[in-house]
């Protein structure tokens, strides 16, 4: 079987990249899954999203992934990140910590869009490090 | 000891000092162009990937018709962003920059534009002081080690005034551009309108697939044209980067040669100094001993 060319890049930095069997992102339409042979496919990811690509032989590769893009063509996918993070290098304790100041400070009603930004991003942290959030 | 052997060492000495700071400071600035080649490697992947999928929108659908990529029938004034370092010690870096600078003013001047400056570097940002000119954007303290959110900063500022009616019409750039270790060169580069460039190589590859765009190409392209523009500006930070600690590295290289020259000089002054000193002394001695001499034989 065919096999997708993933590159995982940040503006910063490139997270991953290698063969892969099928990648799952989000986008801003809800959760896209790339096979083989996929149709061209341009989207734009939503803030927070969990990137899941699945690998012959290995782990799940799951990363918190912070806006950006995901382009799919020739069996090409390149996932851009705005801000990314690979599960494997969350400190959970830290996150789950972030977590829940950011929830504390919209219970008390006093938060701005950066609070729910903070919730948002530190949730998809923790899932793509694999607990439950 | 003569005032002059005396006043030679202090010089001497003086000079050591310096040739120790500027030694130091060049080998700081060698291992430093080294993280900044690496954090410029490590952001071309997604500089790409992301000229790729401009270009992607750009040729699928043929009715691209976005704030940003639109020219102003009658642009009144220019942005100018321009890039400079927060620390001196490098040569003639900032003054290249700044007169490129002024060039490109000259230049807007005759179309009939004026140019706002946006200023990054704590160099650029006190000339402009000094000269009493207004800045729209000011930027300092992460010129030899930028991040993805400076650039977005300065991005969102650029953005926010040329989408504004009010604001400006054109976005130009003056940065360093990081050729090699010794060539480094100021470019100037108009980053709105946008025009993508298109590499050579995907030319070669043949005619781009025709994507699917999730929401649609209009949105896909509202949120990518913003993020391209943040990757180019991040660039050019980068660059101005590496460029600023290879001028460094030259400038401090040439003055810890400088000043080991001067020692040499300084050294070869004073042993003469101590040598004439030393024959004087003799000659006074042999003079007061032939006197003395003299003046025995004279008794007799």
């Amino acid at each position: 079987m065919a096999k997708l060319h993933v590159g995982f890049v940040s503006p910063e930095r490139e997270l991953w990249s290698g063969e892969a069997d099928m990648v799952i992102a989000k986008t801003v339409e809800g959760e896209i899954g790339i096979l083989p042979n996929h149709a061209p496919v341009l989207g734009v990811l939503v803030e927070g999203g969990v990137l899941r690509v699945k690998r012959d032989g290995e782990l799940d590769l799951v990363a918190a992934v912070h806006g950006g893009f995901i382009s799919v063509a020739n069996n090409e996918v390149a996932v851009l990140a705005e801000a990314a993070e690979l599960g494997s290098e969350v400190d959970v304790e830290a996150t789950k910590d972030a977590l829940q100041r950011a929830q504390a400070s919209i219970e008390a009603g006093q938060a701005g869009a950066d609070a729910r930004l903070e919730a948002k991003r530190a949730a998809a942290r923790l899932r793509a490090a694999g607990e439950e959030v | 000891m003569g005032a002059q052997l005396r006043l030679l060492r202090r010089r001497i000495k003086s000079v050591k000092s310096t040739a120790k700071i500027t030694r130091a400071q060049e080998l700081i600035a060698s291992s430093r162009i080294v993280k900044a080649q690496q954090r410029m490697q490590a952001a071309v992947p997604y500089e790409r990937e992301i000229t790729n999928a401009v270009s992607a929108v750009l040729s699928n659908s043929t009715t691209v018709d976005h704030p940003l990529m639109a020219a102003k029938e009658q642009p009144a004034s220019a942005g100018v962003l321009i890039v400079t370092s927060d620390r001196g010690f490098c040569g003639g870096f900032n003054a290249n920059i700044l007169r490129e600078a002024e060039a490109l003013k000259g230049h807007l001047t005759e179309r009939g534009l004026t140019m706002k400056p946006f200023v990054a570097g704590r160099k650029g940002l006190t000339w402009h002081r000094f000269r009493g000119r207004e800045m729209v954007g000011e930027w300092d303290g992460s010129s030899d080690n930028p991040a993805y959110s400076d650039a977005k900063e300065m991005a969102d500022a650029l953005i926010g005034s040329f989408t504004d009616d009010n604001g400006i019409d054109e976005i130009h750039i003056v940065y360093t551009e990081f050729v090699s270790m010794l060539t480094q060169r100021v470019v100037v580069k108009r980053i709105l309108p946008l025009e993508v460039q298109e590499e050579a190589e995907e030319a070669a590859e043949g005619p781009v697939p025709y994507y699917e765009f999730e929401p649609d190409a209009g949105e896909v392209l509202d949120s990518l044209l913003p993020r391209y523009v943040e990757s180019r500006i991040y660039n050019a930070l980068l660059q101005s980067a590496a460029s600023e600690h290879a001028a460094r590295r030259r400038a401090m290289k040439s003055a810890t040669d400088n000043a080991n020259e001067l020692i040499g000089v300084f050294t070869r002054q004073m042993n003469q100094a101590r040598q004439a000193e030393i024959t004087q002394e003799i000659s006074e001695i042999v003079g007061g001993a032939n006197a003395l001499a003299d003046a025995a034989a004279g008794k007799e």
